[in-house]
């Protein structure tokens, strides 16, 4: 039934994707032949598990007993004095057991693997988040797990491969391309192909094929419905604006999705500006990407004029990817969501203001949200609100930081 | 007739399986490539596979994303791919067919893409990433400009799929005879008369098997079921291993293709 908000909009958020995975012209499947039956397998399980009471309750109990669900929505009262305009309010998925957002995905999809018989699995991790979180489901529930890093990731997050590890996990380093997050991607699509028949691939963001840019979005959601539920208690009344970082994209489209209808809400997304704007140098899909297909599904991608995929460069892993999630693409389309970038400069120095401020330091990734947040915040008036979401921490990025500033620790 | 059914028609009316090879374009420069294919076509090979070097390669195990990545180093562009089968039909009748990633066919227009294949010569069209769900637009630029369309059946796909597929294949269906990506095994896929049965009780075109078949015997294994035999990694590795001195590699692939033709015969 139509909304109000439906009918301000014109949009209705639950009707896409369609039955093949699309976002209008964007998603879809785009798999070898071998990985077709394996995903129509799963699109019909998660099905049946996400209307399935008992999937849900069980998720709801280890949301919040294993990862620390709900989170707080906190009012950053030091970086809004610094700004001197909108309120900022900070949705802490910093806090969350393992460091970031990704546990809420990886923790559904391991439910569903489960429900699936499936005994090992299966990741990829760029900044080593999903990594972790994917390690830790499978430590709880007793899978065999095999994470895929870029050797750069690898040594940039030295950190979570290590706690990878820890958690008895596997991570097998991959050489090829520039040794990031696609490369991750691409080998742990040749290990699923290899062997489908008994591994879940529990893919870490709103990417790839159908089901998973839907399915990965909805295991996020519980991020929006939270925060509305939060800022209604503190403030009575919805945000104006709403920020989030984009790699691939779950954690703005989990916090945005709720508010996707409410036309009085802004929405941004901030993608990676790395050195700038300039062939090569970032990894902003919408400044000078096209439409394309990678790993999966149809999207922006950034490429050359034959199709090859471009390089891309951000200071955080995390960001680092030449392709943005299907839904991304089509809300920006509709204007319903916007789209900036922060460069890593920016980025370094927000790092550095926010646990200065706020006694919180912030994942790299999630630092573009506030790079972007705190030009808006001093736009906007004092009795607007803003809320950001911090998707993670940033204790794994703080060697990296220490290196890029020149402090020997 | 195209020039795939007539080599497939040919290849029956000998007792034998077709004999396709698969050479990344380009692998390890334009020059050395095109050498090393004319050497194939002139030493038994049938069809002639030419991977188009993606900078992606998903499905692709080492030994070929290594050789995407040498083409690409070496300069390969869409125009240089063309211009190679360009060259190729120039010497010779055999069949060619472009073995792709989508993004490179979808970069400029579908259509577009396919009509340049056309010209080039290039007979069919098998895109790795491109389920027949999604493949509209590229069968639709097939059908209007004369190309054959080539897809893959594996073993992970029911029957319900296969007649879905073989609807949409106009050249071969390609049997990935394994789960998992390109490269040599040890050993072939136990069950491939079974999969064939189950293929062919859905369609009539040929069916090729590939993946993981690197030597003679294994060639004549899959040869006694099979409607053509497709050898990639196993060539593939005589440019690898000849890198030092590239005169080599066409006189190897050569001989290499000349001992592989010579296990497709059917008893
Ligand atoms: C903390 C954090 N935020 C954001 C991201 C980006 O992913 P996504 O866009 O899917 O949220 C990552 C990815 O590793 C991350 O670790």
């Amino acid at each position: 039934m139509p909304t109000a908000a439906t009918e301000a909009t014109g949009l209705d958020r639950f009707s896409l994707p369609d039955a093949g995975g699309h976002f209008g012209r964007y998603g879809g499947v785009f798999v070898p032949e071998t990985l077709m039956t394996a995903l129509s397998e799963l699109g019909a399980a998660y099905e049946v598990a996400r209307k399935d009471e008992a999937f849900q309750a069980e998720l709801r109990h280890h949301l919040k007993e294993f990862a620390g669900r709900p989170t707080e929505l906190y009012f950053a009262e030091r970086l809004t004095a610094h700004c001197g305009g909108a309120k900022i309010y900070l949705k802490r998925e910093d806090l969350l057991h393992t460091g970031a957002h990704k546990i809420n995905n990886a923790l559904g999809q391991a439910l569903l693997a489960r429900r699936m018989g499936k005994k090992r699995v299966i990741a990829e991790t760029g900044a080593g988040q999903h990594g972790v979180a994917t390690a830790a489901v499978c430590a709880k529930f007793g899978f065999e797990c095999v994470v895929y890093m870029g050797a750069v990731d690898m040594e940039r997050q030295a950190l979570n491969v290590f706690r990878m590890r820890l958690m008895g996990a596997e991570v097998r380093g991959v050489e090829a391309g520039q040794k990031t997050l696609k490369e991750a991607i691409n080998e742990a699509m040749r290990d699923w192909v290899t062997n489908v028949r008994g591994t879940h691939y529990i893919l870490g963001s709103a990417l790839g094929s159908h089901p998973y840019p839907m399915m990965v979005r909805d295991f996020h959601r519980m991020i929006g419905r939270e925060t509305k539920e939060q800022i209604l208690a503190r403030e009575g009344r919805l945000p104006d604006e709403m920020i989030a970082c984009v790699g691939g994209g779950s954690n703005a489209i989990g916090f945005f999705f709720e508010f996707l209808e409410e036309a009085g809400v802004r929405l941004v997304g901030v993608e990676a500006g790395g050195r700038g704007i300039t062939r090569g140098d970032h990894a902003a899909r919408f400044e000078g990407g096209k439409l394309g297909v990678l790993q999966g599904c149809k999207t922006y991608i950034l490429q050359n004029p034959d199709g090859q995929i471009e390089l891309t460069h951000s200071v955080s892993a995390g960001l680092d990817y030449a392709a943005i999630g299907p839904e991304h693409a089509f809300y920006r389309d509709r204007k319903r969501i916007d789209y900036a970038y922060a460069c890593d400069d920016e980025v370094l120095e927000t790092f550095q203001l926010c646990s200065r401020l706020e006694g919180i330091i912030p994942a790299l990734e999630s630092t573009h949200a506030l790079v972007h947040g705190l030009k808006r915040a001093k736009q906007m008036r004092r009795d607007e609100l803003l809320v950001i979401n911090l998707s993670g921490r940033g204790d794994k990025d703080v060697n990296q930081v220490a290196k890029i500033l020149g402090v020997k620790l | 007739m195209s020039r795939l059914a007539a080599a497939f028609a040919r290849a029956r009316a000998q007792n034998r399986a077709a004999f396709i090879a698969y050479l990344c374009a380009g692998d390890p420069d334009f020059d050395t490539s095109l050498a090393a294919c004319r050497a194939l076509l002139a030493n038994g090979v049938d069809i002639l596979e030419l991977g188009v070097p993606f900078s992606d390669p998903l499905a692709d195990g080492l030994t070929n994303q290594l050789a995407a990545q040498r083409a690409l180093e070496s300069g390969m562009t869409a125009a240089r791919v063309f211009e190679l089968a360009r060259r190729l039909r120039e010497g010779s009748d055999a069949p060619i067919i472009f073995y792709t990633y989508y993004n490179l066919v979808f970069a400029n227009g579908v259509d577009a893409y396919v009509r340049a294949a056309k010209v080039a010569g290039v007979d069919g069209i098998l895109t790795l990433d491109l389920p027949p769900e999604e493949a509209g637009e590229v069968t639709a630029a097939c059908r209007a400009h004369g190309v054959d369309t080539v897809f893959i059946i594996a073993p992970t796909t029911p029957d319900a799929r296969i007649g879905k597929i073989a609807a949409v294949t106009t050249g071969f269906i390609y049997y990935v005879s394994r789960e998992g990506v390109t490269g040599v095994r040890d050993q072939v896929a136990g069950n491939i008369p079974e999969a064939l049965a189950r293929i062919r009780a859905h369609t009539q075109l040929p069916v090729a098997v590939g993946f993981g078949i690197g030597s003679r015997a294994q060639v004549t294994q899959v040869a006694a079921h099979a409607d053509g035999v497709v050898v990639g990694s196993a060539l593939v590795n005589g440019i690898r291993d000849n890198l030092g001195d590239r005169a080599r590699i066409a006189p190897t692939l050569a001989a290499r293709a000349a001992d592989l033709a010579a296990g497709t015969g059917r008893k």
